[in-house]
């Protein structure tokens, strides 16, 4: 019963990371409550009688994704709208020459 | 026995609350980042205890892949937040 | 009930107190250096007791068990030490009185003023 209710809770918790990730517009917050997501999906698998895929995701999830994601940001921009205020200025001031 | 290992996973899944409310609430980078850092320590702890649950010897790979790696995100994070990767 | 089932049950049990009180800590906690503390210091010790404890109640898995937590016991620091030095440099300061000490921050301040100059 009791072990029900936590992997039960843990569930809600992962979709309530994931909703988190989409709603949320710093996109450095986004990789983290990803790496929530992947850590919550891999102990899920474990559940369900999977150690071998429980295994990959591990050490896909937290470790790879995670380093991807950052070089990724660190080469563009961290916030959502940013790059939007970007192009922005940049079309202004292409009219204004 | 197996009352020990059922208390023990039902305070630790009360503490995935608190974790969980300062995730979302914590006001800088760094509250997050500890937040996902306690997290995998209580998930490694977790899995020891569904192996013991189980009797299953496999299960306790996962944990150890957990402890190796768990910590290569949160210090990449940290070094692109010093500025440094 | 062997003894050692009674050593490793208490340990369990010391162990999911600890988890417990670092996250209650985690929520807590009005600093950020506050909250590091409790987050990864409480809650390495209650891993390792917890992990220890199950090496104590099933006795075949217990060089896996101790391998598992030299790993935690790298780890956890690495990456809170790590963490701490990351937001000292970005200037999120620790709460001090009026008149405390903090070297680190002069030291930091002084460079900030050096770069913007």
């Amino acid at each position: 019963m009791i072990f029900l209710i936590s992997v039960i809770t843990i569930a809600l918790l992962m979709v309530g990371a994931a909703i988190y990730a989409i709603w949320q517009k710093d996109l450095l917050f986004a990789v983290i409550a990803s790496g929530v997501i992947s850590l919550i999906l891999s102990i899920l698998f474990l559940i369900l009688q999977a150690p071998d895929v429980a295994l990959t995701e591990a050490a896909i999830g937290v470790a790879l994704t995670t380093i991807i994601f950052i070089i990724t940001i660190r080469n563009t921009v961290r916030y959502e709208d940013e790059h939007d205020k970007k192009a922005k200025k940049k079309k202004v001031k292409n009219i204004s020459k | 026995m197996e009352y020990i290992i059922y208390f023990a996973l039902g305070i630790m899944t009360i503490s995935l609350f608190f974790v969980a409310i300062r995730f979302v609430k914590g006001p800088t980078v760094g509250d997050r980042v500890i937040a996902l850092d306690t997290l995998t320590t209580l998930g490694v702890s977790g899995v020891v205890l569904a192996a013991y649950l189980f009797h299953r010897f496999v299960y306790l790979d996962v944990a150890l892949v957990y402890g190796v790696l768990g910590f290569i995100g949160v210090i990449v994070i940290a070094r692109y937040l010093e500025g440094a990767l | 009930m062997s003894i050692m089932e009674i050593i490793g049950s208490i340990l369990v049990i010391i162990g999911s107190i600890f988890l417990f009180l670092g996250a209650l800590g985690i929520y807590r906690m009005p600093d950020l250096y506050n909250r590091l503390q409790a987050g990864t210091k409480a809650t390495t010790l209650g891993a390792m007791s917890v992990i220890l404890g199950v090496g104590f109640l099933e006795p075949d898995w217990f060089l896996k068990l101790l391998i598992l937590v030299v790993f935690i016991g790298y780890s956890n620091p690495l990456s809170s030490h790590a963490m701490a030095r990351a937001m000292y440099k970005r200037r999120v300061f620790p709460w001090t009185k009026e008149g405390g000490v903090d070297a680190y921050r002069e030291v930091i301040e002084k460079e900030t003023e050096k770069k913007e100059s």
